[in-house]
């Protein structure tokens, strides 16, 4: 069954969000790993292909997340990438209009506010995963 | 050299030939301005040409003839208004029509010139009103700096604000789901967590009430003679508990007697928010220096550590407010980011200075002077 996981990658700032995002995967039977600063994600990426990233847009630099988005379809271009955001609350900064989903540079597949309800993210990650768990 | 368009309407070519050769190639310039106005005449013989013209080109001042051949100089002006463009209009006008003018004023025009006016009338309102032209955009400018600024400031409070919400909300989600199993002790790393968010935000908000203090100049200050080495023992014995637990010493070098005027309180936010922050950037059984003393017109102020240190472009970056600087070295430190732009702020009004000297992983000197004389005139 362990060789059936599928591993969900994470990056946040915030360490007390990375380690409740990374229980609630866990729990939910996936397996997790995580990075602390787009530094460490980048160097993270490199080296492993995960099924799923999840990303914190604002870390080191305010765009921390498009531009781990960009490294992550680059180096795989299946890979699905949800960008996560306080931003979109803070400001009315609404980046699926504002920058069209289909924008050339910005390659996630998903904005989500921080904050989302766990059962909501779960079913936004089986549905990229397309994992049908009934 | 900035430009200020003038458009001439005037149904007589003399006229307009006329005011060309005045004004053609004429500066106004101002001590208080950063650069001289120079004029670029546009004209036009109808009010409907001036419309037009309007329109494409925008000008900044229209000198209007009222007597036009077609719509009448008062309809433009009525146009311009109705279209809210940012021109000031000066009507043109014969002494026989003086009371027109008075009433084109009351409807926006901005002054207005008897005609015939001699060429240095002429110079004189276009200079007067350039000068009106530059403070009313200066001010424009200014205010939107300021709300831009403000906006961004309460942008970055409130998402300041809320990351430590967020995280205590998560942790509560988390027992409440009995995620980490069904005993109290499953969660003790959870509320520590928590608290450390909750004493990280009551931080945060003393530190806002600290700064929006000293910002609208709402706290008297009590100058007083002041024993600098007890306040600054004061706060190191403040910071004790925390350099115990990550093994860093903390030195003071400062003569017994040493005595400065100042605010007591402000001398306290200052020495807490340096040593406390050299504590915590520090390594693990660092050193902390504190040393006060006196040149001849300053007091010095030097609190320097064995740290983590900063790169230049970080030092750069270092006293704008919520500028917390995020590395591998820093994620686990915790920090207000207000700290060093509070201590920045009570040192200006001393008309003192601060600076850092920096080298990554060697350590870090604040240097704080506070001129001595110059206390007679804070307390007056």
């Amino acid at each position: 069954m362990e060789h059936h996981k599928k591993t969900i990658f994470i990056a946040d700032d915030d360490p007390d969000y990375l380690f409740q995002l990374q229980v609630l995967l866990q729990k939910n039977g996936f397996q997790v790993i995580t990075a602390d600063s787009q530094r460490e994600a980048q160097k993270i990426i490199e080296r492993i292909k995960p099924d799923l990233a999840i990303v914190d847009l604002m870390m080191e630099n305010e765009d921390s997340g498009f531009i781990l988005s960009y490294q992550i379809k680059r180096l795989y271009p299946n890979v699905p990438v949800i960008i996560f955001t306080a931003v979109k609350a803070e400001t009315g900064i609404n980046f699926e209009n504002e920058l069209g989903m289909n924008s050339q540079w910005v390659k996630a597949d998903l904005f989500l506010p921080k904050g989302l309800r766990s059962d909501q993210l779960i079913r936004e990650i089986n549905k990229l995963l397309k994992l049908n768990l009934g | 050299m900035a430009k200020l368009k003038i458009l001439v309407v005037d149904d007589e070519p003399f006229i307009r030939s006329g005011i060309h050769r005045i004004l053609d190639n004429f500066k106004v310039d101002y001590p208080f301005m950063t650069e001289p106005y120079e004029c670029e005449i546009l004209d036009a013989p109808t009010g409907e040409d001036a419309i037009e013209i309007i329109i494409k080109d925008r000008p900044d001042i229209v000198l209007l003839d009222n007597k036009l051949p077609g719509i009448q100089g008062v309809e433009v002006l009525s146009y311009v208004k109705k279209k809210k463009f940012d021109i000031v209009v000066i009507m043109i006008t014969s002494y026989a029509s003086l009371d027109l003018a008075v009433r084109a004023t009351n409807d926006g025009a901005h002054d207005f010139v008897p005609k015939p006016f001699t060429p240095q009338e002429l110079r004189s309102v276009i200079e007067s009103t350039a000068k009106h032209i530059y403070l009313k955009r200066m001010t424009q400018q200014m205010n939107l700096a300021g709300k831009q600024i403000r906006f961004q400031f309460l942008s970055v409070l409130s998402h300041e604000l809320k990351a430590p919400l967020n995280a205590i909300e998560g942790y509560l989600q988390m027992m409440k789901e009995k995620q980490l199993g069904d005993k109290i002790e499953d969660y003790m790393q959870v509320l520590d967590r928590s608290l450390t968010r909750i004493n990280g935000m009551r931080t945060l908000i003393l530190d806002l009430l600290d700064m929006t203090r000293i910002e609208t100049g709402e706290k008297e200050k009590k100058i007083e003679k002041l024993n600098l080495c007890t306040i600054a023992q004061t706060s190191i014995d403040t910071c004790k508990p925390m350099a115990i637990q990550r093994d860093v010493k903390i030195r003071l070098d400062c003569p017994k007697d040493l005595e400065f005027e100042a605010d007591a309180y402000d001398m306290e936010i200052i020495f807490n928010n340096l040593i406390s922050n050299a504590v915590k950037y520090n390594k693990k059984s660092g050193e902390v220096t504190v040393r006060i003393y006196k040149d001849e017109d300053n007091l010095v102020i030097e609190v320097s550590d064995t740290g983590i240190g900063m790169t230049a472009e970080e030092t750069s970056r270092l006293f704008q407010e919520f500028v917390r600087i995020k590395n591998e070295k820093t994620r686990n430190i915790t920090g207000s980011g207000l700290g060093l732009s509070i201590v920045k702020k009570i040192v200006e009004t001393y008309n003192g200075n601060i600076s850092v000297q920096s080298t990554p992983d060697v350590g870090s000197i604040f240097i704080i002077t506070l001129p001595v004389q110059s206390l007679a005139q804070i307390i007056q």
